[in-house]
């Protein structure tokens, strides 16, 4: 057990429409060097949300008050790039549980979903209904649906399905990761690695 | 034997599955395991917080790399931050019984050039660490990739992770290349037409005249900007140039294992008429030597070509004009004859014996530009040492080139290496994110022999210029 549950989650959202945001951008590398899982949502997004001297970028869009929430919605082919866990980690350490876009580069998909975060992928055109929302009223409320894997755009009542394998929703719900479930058939990974090749 | 014609990557794949999740993932045996300072501490911790110990500790290889200095290694780290994580890594490596090679060992440097340097890595095995690069190891006809802390606990805890098996993707590329293109010029090539996400999903092969007759360590380059497609990973068949390179190595099979282990390493190719859920061809002549102008690795052109425009891409109009104006670069204007400011040849993209010996070649006879600071990194000691046993140090030392320690050093400006803020660097290295080489820092993606032509011209140049 080694998250927070996920089952429905109703909440406003912040918007952050660029396409190819990757992880470098997610949490630079300089930002790499704890031993520890702890305090990685101060530097989430550091070189877009603050100037050289420290002091906040006002245009960006987590400096803006109007905007809050737990789901972070992002452009096209998001996390792409390294595969630092780290942007994860910061992601949910500044208070995010759901990132949702019309693509997810692999890697991050993966790392989101290990730590408890969820990743929904919409059609590019429910992502644009939901930048249009966000941008018609800030406190427009999504509900994303684990259990009925549904994605609502509560203002208008709009919806879509998404995907995810029946495995990781399982994992998600239940708050267990894969490790629990590695850890259960120990015996059977040792006789199959003792007989492998390498 | 099945009658069924199979795909290398399936052959290597189905091999290694021991359990198939009904909708779910695989759960997928690792064979190797490569560990770095940067994203194995928190994995350890999870192991202690569980009370779990290393499963196969003998599978695992520890190097550090990421943050390390490349000047004065043999004093103490100055960053108290990357300092400790060298020392847990030391720590956690000792306590669970796991090969180190911390810094000043003779066998360290990055972990995508020591695997295969000390035979660690050969055909067939299915090879993770946490780092995006590792796609390089598929040069060897193995399933390598990236993955995340919590994987690499997986690992260290189980030698297993949970992995959906990914779509099959070939890319072919055939016919005679001209002189001065290099392997990277042809994965950078690539990229540019599939874009940064335009692999995603999917395991590549890559197939073709171009690839059999690369060397290992253009195989590798090649290999390891799979990722920057959004690849899971891409793979090469392993043929005489793999086995010969293989030969000979610290860790790689003798006498009658290796005997054993040709004919197996024979049988990983893909059949004639198997089937891939996607195939591109691609003609090697029309590849010229590439260069970025963007921030993301699919914005490549050839280096006499012009900058395109918003309306010749695909992608979002706001983010392409985004990247010029972070870049500094316009529309329809030539990258040939922009000014640059720093070179850096290096990283596990580039970092190998071959790249010092194109970048030499340029270099030989002439001098560094006044405008460049130089950044001249070996990708291991052991390329270090091929450096100065083949004459190369004492060509890039007459032309005004220091050589400096091995390291990931500026690919991911984690040390003191970084480009300063709004800097222009050519770069061999394999991303050009926004400050991925230092805030504010530009970079422009390309080939060793670009990077020695910018290097003695102070702009970027086309090497075929310059090559005699």
């Amino acid at each position: 057990m080694a998250y927070d549950k996920f089952t429905v989650l109703k909440s406003t959202a912040v918007p952050l429409p660029i396409e190819n945001v990757d992880t470098d951008q997610i949490i630079p590398a300089r930002f790499l060097k704890a031993t520890k899982r702890e305090g990685f949502g101060d530097n989430l997004f550091r070189d877009w949300r603050y100037n050289g001297d420290d002091t906040p970028k006002a245009d960006f869009v987590l400096n803006n008050p109007i905007y809050s929430g737990k789901i972070l919605v992002g452009g096209k082919n998001f996390g792409s790039g390294s595969s630092r866990e780290h942007a994860a980690w910061a992601i949910y350490d500044y208070g995010f549980r759901c990132v949702v876009s019309s693509f997810f580069a692999d890697i991050f998909k993966n790392n989101s979903m290990n730590i408890g975060i969820l990743p929904v992928q919409v059609s590019d055109a429910f992502l644009h209904k939901i930048f249009s929302a966000i941008e018609a009223d800030p406190n427009a409320e999504l509900e994303v649906n684990l259990p009925e894997q549904t994605i609502t755009i509560l203002a208008t009542g709009e919806s879509e399905s998404f995907d995810i394998n029946g495995y990781k929703k399982h994992n998600l719900v239940n708050g267990f990761d894969d490790i629990d479930y590695l850890q259960a058939m120990r015996e059977e990974i040792v006789a199959f690695a003792q007989k492998s090749r390498y | 034997m099945s009658s069924k014609p199979t795909t290398l990557f399936d052959k290597v794949w189905d091999a290694h599955v021991v359990r198939d999740i009904q909708d779910g993932p695989d759960v997928f045996l690792i064979d190797r395991h490569f560990i770095h300072e940067v994203t194995s501490p928190v994995a350890f911790l999870g192991l202690k917080n569980r009370n779990v110990s290393v499963m196969f500790p003998e599978r695992t290889f520890a190097t550090a790399d990421h943050n390390t200095p490349t000047i004065n290694q043999h004093l103490p780290v100055q960053d108290p931050l990357s300092a400790n994580q060298l020392k847990a890594l030391e720590e956690n490596t000792a306590k669970h019984g796991i090969s180190h090679w911390g810094l000043g060992n003779p066998k360290n440097g990055i972990v995508h050039v020591v695997g295969p340097e000390n035979g660690i890595t050969l055909p067939g095995m299915t090879i993770v660490c946490g780092d995006s690069h590792t796609s390089t190891h598929g040069a060897f006809g193995c399933i390598a990739f990236g993955i995340g802390t919590s994987e690499v606990e997986m690992v260290l805890a189980s030698q297993c992770i949970m992995q959906p098996k990914p779509k099959k993707m070939r890319i072919n590329v055939n016919g005679e290349m001209h002189k001065g293109v290099t392997a990277k010029d042809v994965v950078l090539y690539v990229i540019s037409k599939l874009t940064a996400a335009g692999a995603t999903g999917y395991f590549v092969e890559y197939a073709g005249s171009v690839f059999e007759s690369m060397s290992m360590e253009g195989r590798m380059t090649v290999c390891n900007m799979s990722i920057e497609m959004g690849a899971r990973g891409g793979m090469i068949a392993p043929d005489e140039t793999t086995f010969n390179y293989i030969k000979g190595r610290e860790k790689a099979p003798t006498g009658q294992a290796w005997d054993d282990a040709l004919v197996y390493w024979k049988t990983l190719k893909t059949d004639e008429g198997a089937s891939f859920d996607i195939e591109y061809n691609y003609d090697g002549a029309e590849i010229e030597p590439m260069i970025t102008y963007g921030t993301n690795p699919g914005m490549g052109m050839g280096i006499t070509a012009l900058i395109p425009s918003a309306e010749d891409i695909d992608a979002g109009k706001a983010s392409f004009a985004k990247s010029l104006q972070y870049m500094g670069f316009h529309e329809k204007e030539p990258m040939l004859g922009k000014k640059i400011d720093y070179v850096f040849i290096g990283s596990c993209t580039n970092g190998r014996i071959e790249d010092f010996r194109a970048f030499a070649s340029i270099v030989k006879g002439r001098k560094k530009a006044d405008n460049v600071t130089a950044w001249v990194v070996p990708g291991s000691h052991v390329v270090e040492a091929q450096i100065r046993e083949e004459g190369i140090y004492d060509i890039l030392i007459e032309a005004g080139f220091e050589l400096r320690q091995p390291g990931c050093s500026a690919c991911l400006a984690m040390n003191d290496d970084k480009i300063p803020a709004g800097k222009y660097a050519v770069s061999t290295s394999n991303r050009n994110f926004e400050g991925r080489q230092g805030p504010g820092a530009r970079t422009l993606l390309a080939s060793p022999l670009v990077a020695a032509a910018a290097a003695v011209t102070g702009q970027v140049t086309d090497p075929r210029t310059l090559i005699a």
